[in-house]
């Protein structure tokens, strides 16, 4: 198949989802597959979904920050660590119910990304950048050497949480916990897109001048995107807590944010389709292909260069708009 | 030890990581200068360095030993080497971006960054490589502080090659060209200076003097590591924000002042080397915060 065939191709499937009820067959179909998925799958092929859906709300969390807002985050593990360590420090040191953890570890990396994006988003844009990937390496450094935390070896025996009685203990459990999460994260990010804020995030990603003299507090909006990133991090940070049981330092490192980054670049930032196909492809490229090993970052790194330099909109078909 | 004794074996250990940190400093500041790119790349281009001068003297010291001579020569060859590769990725990925957005323009830096670094880890498997030489241990002592030749030495090369730089950008035509372009580059290009080439030959020097810095890295721990240019090129970054970013001398006091702060950073009570790095970053986060233009930075007055 030739390359141009290959586009219209993809144009064509463009052209057909932009009819409203086209999108939602797509969506039915695509949902039914995601609910009946377990019922034809083995433990493998279940781990390795949902850890795709874990990466679909890590990287529609930052593409909050990086699609919407156009501001470059390298930090973002550090708002899932600070998420999975609020969880399990409270459950594992103090006992408390992991439901009412929730909203303390929402409440802690809402304050991560305060402190964070506060001083720094007044600041040139690729300031942030350095400065995220600087924090990272803090939130890092601090939960290996505190005692709190676990030091380097982390926290371990984190307790699994009851839903209704029942424990979450299986993999299809977490299948179903992950894949309701990254529903939601996918309803809050269309809405939020279509919201006032949304079209002030695209504003200020254009032209941030022009924003700010139409009336837009430049600030404040980019503290929002980095807040409301922030919150996405923390949730599943949480969940991922009660879904390993252990958490270390080794699991927040800088490698990590690049990947989430990568899932976003990937798919197409600021598309939400674009970047659940991005998170897939970031999950299931290193299962299909075993043999890479220790190249797979960089395949992964090379991967990315070459999407920056030749289709920097992402794999993702733009749709006319 | 006295406490004497402490703040001058203090002040040495500073002054080396420092003079690190402003070489490493430079590239960022003059490729920053010149076309407003935070090159991720930098800190890797260090590590390439560091391995490059690896490779070199053991090819070469059947030949020349491994002793003052050989090392001289790989810095040298290495110099070049790691120059053109950043010659090469500014060719090849950023001279198209230039004028795309800066998000597109920061990834694709990190991309690069990426590259490097995993390149490196793939071809040596991740292992640290031992960085023989025979340069021994020798030292002076001043009472009970030790300082080796080979560390003076390190500390008087840094300081050559950061005076040549100097002169080169002040009291040549083409340092003269490097500076008209920071200033305005569509007017050099009416002027007729060759902007590209000269962008060309920033990126050939900034990277040369992280390469030369990553060797002596090299000598002076022993061991090379393919992560070791993921710190540095942060704590340069650091380095060249307290200097000014853009600003040559800049860097160089930045570079040394961080590598002094640093070692007494690490003195403090509480304060052990574990937090060495949290140190470094916390300062660049305040720093940004309270005066983002650095020490020796001119106030920009234009778009964010």
């Amino acid at each position: 198949m030739t390359l141009s065939s290959n586009k219209s191709l993809a144009a064509g499937i463009a052209n057909w989802l932009q009819h409203q009820h086209n999108r939602l067959i797509v969506l039915l179909v695509m949902a039914a597959l995601a609910m009946f998925f377990p019922l034809i799958a083995n433990n493998y092929m279940l781990e390795v979904l949902t850890n795709a859906w874990f990466y679909t709300i890590l990287c529609l969390g930052l593409n909050i920050v990086v699609g919407y807002a156009g501001l470059l985050d390298l930090g973002y593990a550090a708002f899932f660590a600070v998420g999975a360590y609020t969880t399990g420090i409270l459950t594992s040191q103090f006992g408390i119910n992991f439901w009412l953890t929730i909203p303390a570890a929402v409440f802690c990396s809402m304050v991560a990304g305060i402190i964070i994006g506060g001083p720094t988003l007044r600041l040139r844009s690729d300031y942030l950048a350095i400065v995220t990937l600087g924090f990272g390496e803090i939130v890092r450094i601090i939960a290996r050497n505190l005692e709190i935390t676990g030091g380097a070896s982390g926290l371990i025996g984190i307790d699994r949480p009851f839903f209704f009685g029942i424990e979450l203990s299986q993999g299809i459990h977490f299948y179903y916990v992950f894949l309701f999460l990254a529903i939601l994260a996918c309803f809050v990010s269309f809405r939020l897109q279509n919201s006032r804020l949304g079209r002030a995030w695209q504003y200020v990603r254009e032209d941030e001048d022009a924003a700010e003299a139409m009336g837009i507090n430049r600030v404040g909006v980019k503290l929002y995107a980095y807040v409301i990133g922030a919150m996405f991090g923390g949730v599943a940070g949480a969940f991922f807590a009660v879904k390993m049981t252990a958490i270390s330092p080794e699991t927040f490192t800088f490698s990590q944010s690049v990947l989430i980054l990568l899932g976003v670049v990937l798919g197409g930032m600021g598309k939400i389709p674009g970047v659940i196909v991005g998170a897939f492809a970031l999950v299931l490229f290193p299962e299909v292909f075993r043999d890479l090993g220790s190249m797979r970052m960089l395949v992964f790194a090379i991967v990315m260069l070459i999407i920056m330099l030749y289709r920097p909109e992402g794999i993702w078909p733009r749709g006319k708009s | 030890m006295s406490t004497l004794d402490i703040i001058l074996q203090q002040l040495a250990n500073g002054l080396i990581m420092g003079s690190f940190y402003a070489m490493v400093a430079l590239g960022y500041t003059m490729v920053y200068g010149i076309i407003k790119l935070l090159n991720f790349a930098h800190g890797d281009l260090y590590m390439v360095g560091g391995f490059v001068g690896f490779l070199i003297l053991s090819a070469i010291s059947g030949l020349l030993g491994e002793s003052w001579g050989a090392i001289v020569v790989s810095m040298v060859l290495s110099m070049l080497a790691v120059g053109l590769l950043g010659v090469i990725i500014q060719r090849v990925a950023y001279r198209p971006m230039l004028q795309a957005p800066r998000l597109s323009i920061l990834i694709t830096a990190l991309a690069v960054s990426m590259v490097l670094s995993n390149g490196v880890m793939a071809i040596t498997d991740g292992e640290y490589m031992a960085f023989n030489t025979d340069l021994g241990f020798d030292g002076m002592d001043f009472g009970n502080v030790f300082i080796s030749y080979t560390q003076l030495a390190l500390v008087v090369s840094a300081t050559l090659l950061m005076v040549a730089l100097y002169l080169f950008v002040n009291k040549t035509l083409l340092g003269k060209a490097m500076r008209a372009i920071a200033i305005d580059q569509d007017a050099c290009k009416l002027m007729g200076i060759n902007v590209n080439a000269i962008i060309a030959l920033t990126f050939f020097i900034g990277s040369s003097l992280a390469g030369a810095a990553g060797v002596m890295a090299g000598v002076y721990y022993g061991s090379l590591h393919f992560s070791m240019g993921f710190v540095i090129g942060l704590k340069a970054f650091t380095a060249a924000v307290i200097g000014g970013i853009g600003s040559i001398r800049g860097a160089m006091l930045g570079g040394l002042l961080l590598g002094l702060l640093e070692a007494f950073g690490t003195q403090i009570p509480f304060i052990g080397s574990e937090w060495k790095d949290v140190f470094s970053f916390g300062l660049l986060i305040l720093l940004l915060i309270l005066k983002p233009t650095g020490i020796l930075g001119k106030t920009e007055i234009e778009r964010m």
